[in-house]
């Protein structure tokens, strides 16, 4: 068993003349997945490896009835290129592309949630499920077939964690990265639902990283519907406030979005949160050992470390707290807003006249 | 990518939003000369980014141009918060007969542009959502169906009485969501937007950030990036399009990817170094990426050693090395330097390797431990 890709996973390739997209399609071939072709306007009739190309999404699915889309197309097209793969009727879309404008992505949203068309990305790795099939750039060499589904935030670090498995032998059911920009479409949490679903997967381990509140949004869904350990890493805490971290996603503002602050939400459902990435698989084992129920409030040095530094400088933690509340007090917009304080208003806004 | 205040009034003027006239003075005597031209009381701003210029001293009121230039006087060169002052905007200064808040955000947690409005304005926005919430009014935007009239108008309701004041500001709420869609902003923001003693609706400052992802649609925008408020080798990193962030530590970092690069940094704490870069790579390295890398990390004079981990997915093990080979030829480094290859095409990297005799490392907590070591540190 898996999440979102299995035997059955017909890939299409967009962008596949590319570097990338060309490197990629061999490598995802040689991993077993099904690779029924890629699509390169202007390119239609040519061959990539074997790999039939096409001239649009629309004759690919219809010539090879693929459902699984992998796009490897420049910023400026990834979007176009999202868009064609729903219209031509895929079903899961994994967009490897690393920056798409924020405000294409706001509007791409909307369309593949819409049209009940799955969304991995932007900006992710894409995911592999052992044994079954791989969509996206993930080495199939560090993978094995075993129990544990892995979520994360980021790529190379996925990675490494992976491997960190795979070298003391708890095997994966799938590995998905989900991405590092400000919008994307698959979100932890829905990946936590699809593990706690899947009976293959026992244990899942969860990467995440500064910025945003995803983290926090998952502790708290995990706290609600996830009987499965988990095991979490969170990259960023040795991170300057206030900068971007490579990932457009990966940045502090202010008090919101720091390591020590996810850290805790973590801890505080009981999900313990290792020091390195390799320490992933004992933490693992422990938790496993141990009673069913996940440890409660267990702090980890890092964590630790993380609020000792945030104190030591509150120079810097001030100079960004603009930005942080802001974005605090934009999140319930969707909820609250309709509900309009009249009486209130109106006295500021007489006061204000005055 | 901020802008500073004066570009961001002349996006908006641009747009149509009523700003104040005003231009910018990099001498006292080019602020008299605007001031003149303005020929009433003016407001002299310092221009650098960061929020607090007033409470620092760095916005002053002149009655006159002789005023003005007394003022950019002790105002150019002051320093805000770590930030030398080398420029300052001259506008007219306007009758305040009250003040509102009015800004967009693109909000992760909804995914869609959220409008702020507040009729608390002229003051940090952060203490009226903290203090007073129910002063803060917020629109989340269809971002495919786009900001509709009434729903500026309803905001501006949340602002003004008088229907006059509320059209303006509805007009000006327009005008501002468009300005977001338009040059790609993360954020815009009026704070304060006025009314004037004339009942006059006024955007008297201006705030904008720019979505670094669509920076290469946005030719205009990025043309008003201000190289003097950043740090060089950050801009020598842009330029080879590398994610490069400048810290205070000894232990150089090369890393690919951003999730592992950040770890490699916390790790470098961890066990008692200080990381003296974040450096990411990026997917499809290119040896000349791996070469300029090189050259920035080894050009900050703090770094004592140098840390090269790579996880290959996207990136090629071989290509990394034959950059770091060529780098190491052409550069001939006398720090010393640790290298780890894992993953797509690792063993030719690990063959190419060979040719520099670099020592390399296993694990990812080893690569870490021989750096801080060979930097001398740690415990």
């Amino acid at each position: 068993m898996s999440i979102f890709i299995d035997k059955k996973t017909k890939v299409l390739v967009q962008g596949i003349t590319g570097r990338d997209g060309s490197f990629h399609a061999q490598q995802m071939k040689s991993a077993g997945t099904k690779v029924v072709g890629g699509v390169t306007p202007g390119k239609g009739g040519a061959s990539v490896g074997g790999i039939p190309v096409f001239n649009s999404m629309a004759e690919a699915v219809k010539k090879t009835g693929a459902n699984t889309s992998v796009i490897y197309v420049p910023p400026p097209f990834a979007a176009d290129a999202i868009y064609e793969a729903v219209g031509a009727g895929i079903k899961t879309v994994v967009c490897v592309t690393e920056g798409i404008p924020a405000n294409d992505m706001m509007k791409v949203y909307p369309h593949v949630t819409k049209h009940g068309v799955r969304l991995i990305g932007p900006n992710c790795p894409g995911l592999i499920s052992v044994g079954q099939s791989k969509v996206g750039i993930m080495p199939a060499t560090i993978v094995k077939k075993g129990n544990v589904g892995v979520v994360s935030r980021s790529g190379t670090l996925t990675y490494e964690a992976i491997w960190a498995l795979t070298l003391a032998g708890m095997g994966q059911t799938t590995c998905i990265g989900i991405g590092g920009d400000q919008v994307i479409g698959t979100n932890f949490i829905d990946c936590l639902k699809a593990f706690e679903a899947d009976k293959s997967t026992k244990a899942i381990v969860m990467i995440g990283e500064i910025g945003g509140s995803d983290e926090e949004e998952a502790a708290a869904y995990i706290k609600k519907y996830v009987t499965k350990p988990v095991v979490a890493f969170i990259a960023g805490q040795a991170a300057p406030p206030g900068k971007r971290m490579g990932h457009a996603g990966a940045i502090i503002s202010g008090g919101s979005g720091t390591a020590a602050e996810k850290i805790a939400a973590l801890n505080k459902v009981g999900v313990p949160v290792a020091g390195s990435p390799t320490e992933i698989p004992d933490v693992l084992k422990e938790l496993m050992s141990g009673t069913k129920k996940k440890a409660s409030g267990r702090k980890t040095p890092a964590a630790k470390k993380t609020v000792t530094r945030k104190k030591a400088s509150p120079k810097k933690s001030a100079a960004v707290g603009k930005t942080t509340a802001r974005a605090r007090a934009a999140k319930p917009a969707s909820r609250t807003r309709t509900k309009t304080k009249t009486k209130n208003k109106k006295t500021a806004a007489r006061k204000k006249q005055k | 990518m901020k802008v500073h205040e004066y570009q961001a009034k002349e996006l908006f003027a641009e747009a149509g939003i009523p700003v104040p006239p005003g231009e910018v003075a990099t001498t006292p005597v080019e602020a008299f000369e605007i001031a003149s031209g303005i020929n009433r009381a003016v407001m002299v701003k310092s221009q650098v980014h960061v929020g607090g210029r007033g409470k620092a001293g760095g916005i002053k009121y002149a009655e006159n141009a002789e005023a003005a230039k007394v003022l950019a006087q002790t105002i150019l060169g002051m320093d805000i918060k770590g930030l030398t002052v080398k420029k300052v905007l001259v506008t007219a200064a306007e009758d305040i007969a009250s003040e509102s808040y009015v800004g967009i955000i693109l909000d992760r947690a909804t995914k869609r542009p959220v409008i702020m409005v507040s009729p608390a304005g002229g003051v940090d926005i952060e203490e009226v959502a903290a203090k007073t919430p129910e002063k803060i009014f917020k629109l989340a935007v269809d971002p495919v169906l786009g900001l509709k009239a009434y729903q500026a108008r309803d905001l501006a309701f949340k602002l003004y009485r008088d229907i006059g004041q509320v059209r303006q500001a509805a007009d000006i709420i327009m005008k501002l969501y468009d300005v977001f869609w338009k040059i790609d902003a993360s954020l815009v923001e009026i704070n304060p937007l006025i009314t004037n003693t004339a009942s006059k609706v006024v955007a008297i400052d201006a705030k904008v950030n720019i979505d670094d992802n669509a920076l290469y649609r946005q030719k205009q925008v990025e043309a008003m990036r201000d190289l003097d408020a950043e740090e060089p080798s950050e801009v020598q990193a842009r330029d080879a399009d590398l994610s490069y962030v400048k810290l205070d530590g000894s232990i150089g970092c090369m890393v690919n990817g951003a999730g592992l690069a950040m770890t490699t940094m916390d790790l470098v704490k961890r066990y008692g170094g200080e990381p003296a870069n974040f450096l990411d790579i990026g997917g499809s390295s290119s040896p000349e990426k791996v070469i300029t890398a090189l050259k920035i990390i080894l050009g900050d004079p703090n770094v004592r050693s140098v840390l090269i981990n790579i996880f290959g997915g996207i990136t090629r093990c071989d290509d990394v090395a034959t950059g770091i080979v060529r780098a190491f030829k052409e550069l001939k480094p006398t720090i010393p330097a640790v290298v780890r290859l894992t993953g797509t095409n690792e063993k030719e990297g690990i063959r190419i390797l060979k040719s520099v005799n670099l020592p390399s490392a296993d694990t990812l907590d080893n690569v870490v431990k021989k750096a801080i070591e060979l930097a001398g540190e740690g415990a």
